[in-house]
């Protein structure tokens, strides 16, 4: 069994009107040494597949179906593998 | 031959104007009119397939996102690439977007501000079967109600879009000049509403459905589903 981690991010083309709203709350906050926010997903999900490879296959598929647009997001898929869960 | 066409508004966990798309198809123009719930697996014979407004399933993850892919988005998918008449209002704009029957994609409105106010659109093409009861350059003036409005697509796109006359309507102030200013949700080049390759899926942001009715008031809404009607009265 395999944890997915997804990172889903609009694409730097992208006006991102709530990373900039983010940040202006961040300068609020005094820490005008940051710039260029920018607001993404995080998604986890468990994949259960025979051997990583397949893991890697079924994360990316519900990636591009699904999870990210690819006309304005990105995404990266982090991988690891778990132990099967003990049935009670 | 010319014949009544028999309209079908889907409906989608969440969606909440559907029952005003009926209303207005169904009491105002007097048309053969059905829901079709979302798990169907039938158009019912539809010949023109609306998509209404709401916020099916939450907006979670992205606006349209899930609801493409209930059952009833194959039928109309299919149907769409067959030349059917799909009309995608508002939330139905972006299922569209989403299920690639329309380019580009609808983003968080600029403001950050769900914008519920009424706005005005010039009709940029009066070719389609859409908007054929209109002129190029009238004015209408239309209600929207969205927070995620803001079309975008990249250059390519763009240009395909003008060239192909595929924009039919642009917001524009009270007098038809497409501003800054008049733009509610900072749509690209001022885009309300687009139309496909083919001419047949229209989305458009604008709730043509709640200005159709002359007890209401407002009736520039009413220009959209006429034109639909009368290009079946006159294949």
């Amino acid at each position: 069994m395999f944890q997915a981690k997804i990172r889903v991010t609009l694409r730097q083309s992208i006006l991102d009107p709530q990373g900039k709203a983010v940040e202006h709350g961040i300068a609020a906050l005094g820490f005008h040494s940051v710039k260029n926010v920018r607001v993404g997903k995080y998604i986890v999900m468990e994949v259960h597949a025979a051997d990583r490879e397949e893991a890697e296959r079924v994360a990316g598929e519900v990636c591009r179906k699904l999870l990210a647009n690819p006309v304005m997001e990105d995404y990266r898929v982090t991988l690891e593998e778990m132990g099967e869960k003990k049935r009670a | 031959m010319a014949s009544r066409p028999r309209f079908g508004v889907v409906i989608f966990p969440g969606s909440n104007c559907d029952h005003d798309a009926f209303y207005v198809l169904k009491e105002v123009f007097g048309q053969e009119t059905r829901f079709l719930w979302h798990k169907e697996a039938s158009l019912q014979e539809s010949d023109v397939v609306v998509l209404p407004g709401g916020f099916s399933y939450g907006d979670y993850l992205r606006c349209g996102a899930i609801a493409r892919f209930s059952p009833i988005m194959g039928e109309v998918v299919k149907f769409a690439k067959n030349g059917g008449l799909v009309i995608g209002i508002c939330n139905g704009f972006q299922v569209l977007s989403e299920a690639g029957l329309l380019p580009g994609v609808l983003l968080k409105n600029k403001s950050l501000r769900f914008v519920c106010d009424f706005v005005h659109v010039r009709v940029e093409n009066d070719r389609t079967r859409f908007t054929s009861r209109c002129s190029k350059g009238d004015v209408l003036e239309i209600p929207v109600a969205h927070g995620d409005g803001n079309f975008f697509s990249d250059p390519d796109t763009l240009k395909r879009l003008r060239d192909n006359q595929q924009i039919v309507l642009r917001y524009c102030d009270q007098d038809g000049a497409v501003t800054e200013s008049a733009n509610p949700n900072g749509s690209l080049d001022n885009i309300a509403g687009i139309v496909n390759e083919g001419g047949n899926v229209l989305g458009l942001m604008p709730h043509p459905e709640r200005c159709a009715d002359e007890v209401l008031g407002h009736q520039d809404g009413k220009k959209i589903f006429q034109s639909v009607i009368e290009s079946f009265m006159n294949d």
